[in-house]
């Protein structure tokens, strides 16, 4: 019996009239846990009841806590007849089970009915009290943080990074139960609700599981998705990134930037000071690394490719995305390599990889690539569906061909990892992609060892890299380790990963433009954010390629296969759009990768978005080049010529405007012979063509690197069109779909996250290609023009993390839903952002302080001692620091103090109301302000009385001008909304934007109850919606997530830090702008 | 091929104060679009027609949702729907229950029930306010009516603590509602001249001087009814003109007052017995409902009619009014001087408010 959880219900309002007779509501609570439940007294007649009842007890398993959510429900009571339902709160208490989350939960909830909406109110007080030794328990891994931010959480540092940690749980779908025909909607959707919730707590309970056996104590970069399977069940998948963190306890004086969440002017920390020889602990690029760990042979390397894989049983196109070079197509799994495993730890493990997104300096070493694996299976195949095995098998698979990919490529580890899934009917399409990475294994679990000794060594003669260990390196890592040492570092991971002998796929590779001394390739496509060590050159921009594809309807297998044949050539299709538009803006990487495919019954939808950089260390992009093909005909080549007089200028005005002036680069004088005969990129528009006319396009513009465009269709000539008709962000916009903007750094505290879904419905039957490509990418435009639009009042401002999905819910319906965050800066300063050394510095300093490990430490302890060692200095370093509250053990009878206050006030209230009850009696219909208020406030017109807390929300994980200084737990919550009323709730529109808006409020009620004042790394994982607007009719479904926290400005920082509290986080929020 | 649905939705909720104004106003979606295109504001943004229709309807949809906040106020503070900032709510409450003088001018001293709906139209299209704008002003007034009628206190503070609205508007407000409950006959057609400032104005007075309120600001009756004892006390004033010393005496004495310091005299003096006799006689016959709601008409047809027949200045007038008023308490044998002061006080500000073209 090792936990108790305890509830009251303090009081309601704002309820809905339930008896029409009285316009009054009779109104009682049932609290549910498990199978549990209690009920309040009937408060009667009133639509603001004061239940305050006792404290309402529950004895339960912490398995059971994990799992299951508190369950409340408001009733009307009604003595003839049964008692109409008001509506729900579902409370997940895992925040309350981590010791250094949240310790109560206390506040005004939304009373939510998933026909209804919100119906008033409720104010609740939740406590949970663990009696034993969490960790003794087996079955429940309670105390394991959850964080959903995908780099290490602001005020924590990483002492361990263990690895890639999944699960999956599978459950018949309540909507596709037998008892579902007899039962009401509503029924049905709470069915589902409390069901999803229940996996939810269930597969955190596993994960967290995993995460002690492997000696870790939290998950970063937590992805929860769920599968809609239909028929065949709903899945509910996670995948994260285990980590032992401890939190930073830094002096004061120190602490202002080491968890400083944002890189704000005030932080110029010394220009690269964490270069300087007395600084040799947190010199992560400096560190000279031994070879053995994570060396690569040239005689191991990729002397062939294997296009496609033979197991195509479960019509499984293998398609890997390469993305080092201006081809797409690269190779397959290459199963030699895998008999050739290296000695590096990190290739012993299963999956090496990391679902996180930003890294500290020095984690990566390299960066190979995009690698991505996709797989079409089909759903009415599964044996067992109520098993996980099947599933587990499928992502096993796909997981491994990434793996694969990520070798051919060089590299021995996977970041930015996620995996997502798309269904229409039977068919469902897995989609896994990543980015090949060479990692620093400094920081990894098992190679600890040996890198700490060598950290030893380094730190005794720190000013001499020693050249003599270089000579044992092969080409690829000693030229890149010798970058490392000498070159400023920020070049470093741009560093070709394989072996250019052998590269796995054609590509330009040119030396580094930063040390001179590695191989670069000429674009570099990423799935991370930018490494905040990354030398850019002005600032970047989101560029995005659409695609639809018609297919034919079609049934079962043969659907399977027609649709795992169009994939490769979507990819290929959106890689070559990809590249074209990064040309024309004169830039050369691209960072936040995310391809989606989205299936439905008669098309299937690309959407590829990503943030599009200049890297100062990658070769300056040549311009496009357009070849005509008959070349003959005058009026021909004019008309190429004005269209390519048309890109030039595009070009030009781009660079303009994202201020990419590059250091003029004196051509390969420095004398460094490339032996490789230069080859162009080229892009050939059917693939019959392009052997024969190899030779002829060799049309040497001068530059050595021109990208030629060949127009020998109609199809091309779109294509160019839809690359020039990109309208341009309106001046004072920037927009990006990474955390943040690279070249903006000096954000105001104005911040405003929005959620805006579009559907478009396709009324034309017969459709081309072309046809539905235009309006998908207009639909695209206009969404981001409209966006613009709305938020023109913020300029200058920038759209970061702008997070596009792209479904096809319906036979002729697309819908695009974003989510993403406007955030203003100074204009003044933007001028100087472009050398924005500084600044980069300041976060670098920040992020370097996370990932600093005691090395003395780690090197004799096992991970689980580490563990407790973090553990019990917790609370004491909680103490010091100031800035935290008291010690977890007071945190209960703090509580208590609470809610003793808050009866009281009560009391108080109630003696009031029955001194005046004669006189006030017709004011209390009339006003909801508490009676004994009203006279004093007669003359003051205050809003102060408004017990509403402003929650900031952001899909970053960070923000601007404010320090995080706890995180209250992660937010995880799935709801249904229904109507049969559509027309009357101001049809699909009017509806959709009542359950967002809704949504939006219920999330920040419940981080409002848990004392926080914002949401960070906030995502909407799904939003399902179905209608049906001759029956009156429309669902929807929203999963959201996101990470609770505290923040204060920095500016009450100073003054405030230390009488801080977590429980009155009100006293520092902002008013938004 | 056609747009299915379109929202955007922010975490803190996103209003122009224009498109605001506009849905107040009571525009059609499609009309507001038309207007913010022709309005300058937008021309440099170049913008199409679709992205401000998308963004009008946004908005629209989500004043919608407001309105039934907007019903009580307070319940904006409190609720958890939408993140507004207090002076943006302050904002929509203001503009909210704002309204046009000219709608409220029609609609004063009439009794705020459902059979006033179908007028509303009459009067739409008499002030050229859409009917949607005309709903709006007319169920505030009839909210705002309802909530007060039977509260306590002062009628301002009532109106501005449950509506949270400025203080110049809980005015207007308080004069809407002293109107309506005492039917005060407005639409005469020689009241037509008078605007709806003229009798906020009067009402101000009415409710300040002559309510019981007025006397005593602790008791616990309602602020929106005249005081039933002074109104029967003002009978006792008939003595002013039933008393033929006394009358004469009081002419006398106001005209020594005046003589050479207004231009009208000759027809003050010709006068005064008839305009003494009808602002008597107004007076005295207050205790009946029906001259009660014929207040402002009688006060026009018997009192300021004669005087701008006879072109009396306004300075003048102010001058007669001021030495009517203060003369008589040099009369030995009138006693009723505090009720004669409450209701002069009153009339005097009235006339000279109401005298005018």
């Amino acid at each position: 019996m090792p936990g108790k959880l305890k509830a009251k219900i303090v009081a309601g309002r704002h309820l809905p009239v339930m008896d029409r007779a009285s316009d009054l509501t009779d109104a009682f609570v049932e609290v549910k846990f498990g199978n549990t439940t209690f009920k309040t007294d009937v408060y009667p007649k009133s639509l603001n009841p004061q239940w305050n009842s006792g404290w309402f007890k529950f004895e339960v398993d912490d398995e059971d806590l994990q799992d299951e959510p508190l369950q409340i429900t408001v009733l009307d009571h009604d003595t003839y007849s049964a008692n109409d339902a008001i509506g729900k709160v579902y409370i997940d208490i895992d925040p309350l089970l981590c010791s250094e989350a949240a310790t109560v939960i206390s506040g005004w909830l939304p009373i939510y009915d998933t026909i209804h909406g919100i119906r008033g109110e409720i104010n609740v007080l939740v406590k949970v009290d663990l009696f034993n030794d969490l960790n003794r328990f087996r079955q429940s891994s309670c105390g394991v943080k959850f964080f959903c931010t995908t780099s290490i959480p602001r005020c924590y540092r990483a002492v361990m990074v263990h690895g890639f940690v999944e699960e999956l749980v599978v459950n018949e779908d309540p909507e596709y139960q037998w008892i579902d025909r007899i039962r009401t909607p509503r029924a049905s959707n709470e069915a589902r609700q409390r069901l999803i919730s229940l996996m939810s707590g269930e597969l955190q309970r596993k994960i967290g599981l995993k995460v002690l056996e492997m000696g870790g104590n939290a998950v970063v970069g937590y992805l929860q998705c769920f599968d809609l399977e239909g028929e065949s069940g709903i899945v509910v998948r996670a995948i994260g990134t285990a980590c032992t963190l401890e939190k930073l306890t830094n002096p004061p004086s120190n602490a202002q930037h080491t968890a400083n969440s944002s890189p704000s002017k005030d932080i110029r920390e010394p220009v690269f000071g964490e270069e300087c020889p007395c600084n040799p602990l947190s010199s992560g690029p400096s560190t000279p690394l031994r070879a053995p760990a994570f060396s690569f042979s040239p005689s191991k390397s990729y002397s062939r490719q294997s296009s496609s894989s033979d197991t195509d049983i479960s019509l499984t196109p293998k398609t890997g995305m390469g993305s080092g070079g201006s081809a797409g197509k690269e190779a397959g799994p290459l199963k030699t390599l895998l008999r050739q495993q290296t000695q590096t730890a990190l290739e012993q493990r299963e999956f090496p990889f990391f679902t996180l997104s930003s890294f500290p300096p020095g984690f990566l070493s390299h960066v190979g690539g995009v690698v991505s694996a996709r797989s079409v299976k089909l759903l009415d195949r599964i044996h067992n569906p109520d098993e996980p095995e099947t599933r587990d098998a499928w992502w096993e698979e796909l997981r491994q061909e990434i793996k694969s990919h990520a070798k051919a490529l060089g590299c021995h580890a996977v970041v930015g990892y996620s995996e997502s899934t798309s269904i229409c009917e039977e068919v469902c399409i897995l989609s896994a992609a990543g980015t090949a990475a060479v990692l620093n294994c400094r920081f990894l679990q098992e190679s600890c060892q040996d890198t700490l000794t060598e950290h030893r060594l380094s730190r005794q003669l720190p000013l001499f890299p020693s050249g003599s260990d270089k000579v044992e390196f092969d080409l690829g890592s000693s030229a890149s380790l010798g970058c490392e040492d000498l070159a400023p570092p920020g070049c470093g991971f741009c560093h070709i990963p394989y072996d250019e002998l052998n590269m796995p796929f054609p590509a330009q590779l040119s030396y580094c433009c930063c040390c001179r001394r590695a191989k670069v390739p000429d674009v570099l496509f990423t799935t991370i954010d930018l490494p905040t060590e990354a030398t850019i050159t002005g600032k970047g921009c989101l560029i995005q390629a659409r695609l639809c594809r018609l297919k034919k309807k079609g049934q079962g297998e043969a659907n399977a296969t027609c649709i795992s044949s169009l994939l490769p050539f979507m990819e290929y299709e959106l890689h070559t759009q990809l590249l074209n538009k990064l040309k024309l803006r004169g830039m050369n990487a691209l960072f936040g990768l995310r391809i989606q495919i989205s299936v439905g019954e008669n098309m299937l939808v690309g959407l590829a978005s990503a943030t599009g950089v200049y890297l100062s260390a990658l070769p300056s992009p040549g311009g496009i080049q357009i070849a005509g093909k008959n070349p003959g005909d005058l009026s021909y080549e004019q008309h190429v010529s004005n269209m390519q007089r048309k890109i030039n200028d595009t070009i030009t005005k781009n660079r303009d405007i994202y201020q990419i002036n590059p250091p003029e680069v004196v051509e390969e004088v420095i004398g460094s012979p490339i032996p490789e005969p230069r080859q162009r990129s080229r892009l050939f528009r059917s693939q019959s063509e392009s052997s024969d006319e190899l030779s002829e396009l060799d049309l040497s513009h001068g530059k050595k690197d021109a990208f030629v465009l060949e127009i020998d269709d109609t199809d091309a000539v779109e294509d160019i069109h839809c690359l020039l008709t990109d309208a341009p962000t309106p001046p004072g916009f920037f927009s990006c779909n990474t955390e943040i903007m690279p070249g903006i750094h000096n954000w105001t505290s104005g911040l405003q996250m929005f959620t805006s879904v579009r559907v478009f419905r396709l009324s034309n039957a017969n459709l081309t290609n072309q046809g539905l490509n235009k309006i998908f990418n207009e639909l695209c435009e206009n969404l981001l023009k409209s966006l613009y639009f709305k938020l023109r009042s913020m300029v200058p401002c920038c759209l970061c993390h702008l997070n596009f999905a792209v479904a096809v819910p319906e036979d002729e319906l697309i819908q695009v839903a974003v989510t993403a965050v406007a955030m203003s800066f100074h204009k003044d300063q933007i001028q100087d952002s472009n050398k924005s050394g500084e600044d980069r510095t300041a976060m670098k300093v920040i992020t370097e302080d996370q990932l600093q490990f005691p090395m003395e430490l780690s090197a004799e302890t096992t991970p689980a001692q580490l563990l407790s060692a973090a553990k019990n200095s917790g609370p004491s370093d909680c103490s010091t620091s100031g800035l935290a509250r008291a010690p977890s053990v007071d945190y209960s009878s703090f509580a208590d103090r609470c809610s003793t206050w808050i009866e009281q006030l009560r009391l108080r209230a109630h003696t009031i109301r029955r001194g005046s009850i004669k006189t006030t009696s017709s004011l209390e219909r009339g006003s909801p302000l508490p009676d004994g208020r009203s006279r004093s406030l007669r003359s003051t017109r205050s809003f102060h009385g408004s017990s509403v807390a402003v929650v900031k929300m952001t899909p970053l994980s960070f923000i601007p001008g404010a320090k995080i200084i706890k995180y209250l737990g992660i937010i995880n919550m799935f709801f249904i909304r229904e109507t049969t009323s559509l027309r009357e709730e101001g049809g699909v529109s009017g509806f959709l934007h009542t359950f967002i808006a809704e949504v939006f409020a219920m999330v920040r009620a419940h981080v409002a109850a848990l004392g926080g004042n914002a949401v960070v790394s906030y995502s909407m994982k799904e939003c399902v919606f179905m209608e049906n607007p001759n029956k009156n009719q429309a669902q929807c479904l929203i999963n959201v997530s996101g990470d609770a926290v505290i923040f204060t400005r920095e500016t009450d920082l100073e003054t405030s830090s230390t009488q801080l509290q977590a429980a009155n986080p009100q006293s520092n929020e902002d008013t938004p702008a | 091929m056609s747009v299915e649905l379109e929202v955007f939705v922010g975490n803190n909720t996103m209003m122009d104060e224009d498109v605001y104004q506009l849905w107040l106003d009571g525009y059609a979606v499609n009309d507001a679009v038309r207007l913010r295109m022709e309005a300058g504001e937008l021309r440099d943004c170049d913008v199409s027609t679709d992205v401000v229709l998308s963004d009008t309807m946004d908005q629209f949809r989500t004043f919608q949702m407001c309105e039934k906040l907007l019903h009580s106020p307070s319940k904006l503070a409190n609720q958890l729907l939408f993140q507004i900032p207090p002076q943006k709510q302050a904002m929509m409450i203001e503009r909210y229950y704002q309204f046009d003088r000219p709608f409220a001018r029609e609609v004063l001293g009439k009794k705020l029930s459902k059979g006033m709906k179908k007028d509303l139209d009459d009067i739409s299209s008499k002030t050229g306010i859409l009917v949607k704008s005309c709903r709006r002003q007319f169920d505030n007034f009839k909210r705002v009516f309802k909530v007060v009628e039977e509260l306590q206190g002062p009628l301002v503070d009532n109106v501005q603590r449950h509506f949270l609205v400025s203080d110049s508007l809980a005015k207007d407000y308080a004069a809407i509602v002293f109107f309506a409950n005492s039917r005060f006959e407005t639409g005469k057609r020689k009241l037509q001249y008078l605007s709806f400032q003229d009798f906020a104005f009067c009402a101000g007075q009415l409710i300040s001087y002559w309510t019981v309120g007025a006397v005593d600001k602790m008791m616990e009756d309602i602020d929106v009814d005249l005081e039933k004892e002074f109104l029967h006390n003002l009978k006792d004033l008939k003595v002013l003109i039933n008393n033929k010393d006394m009358l004469d005496q009081h002419k006398s004495l106001v005209c020594a007052q005046l003589r050479g310091r207004i231009k009208v005299f000759s027809e003050m003096d010709a006068n005064f017995k008839n305009l003494s006799r009808a602002l008597v006689n107004i007076a005295a016959n207050l205790t009946h409902n029906k001259d009660v709601r014929d207040l402002f008409i009688d006060l026009v047809e018997k009192f300021i009619e004669p005087c701008k027949s006879d072109k009396w200045p306004v300075g003048d007038l102010r001058l007669f009014l001021t030495h009517y008023t203060s003369t008589a308490h040099m009369l030995e044998t009138f006693r009723y001087k505090p009720i004669w002061d409450r209701y002069m006080g009153v009339i005097k500000s009235c006339v000279l408010k109401m005298y005018h073209d």
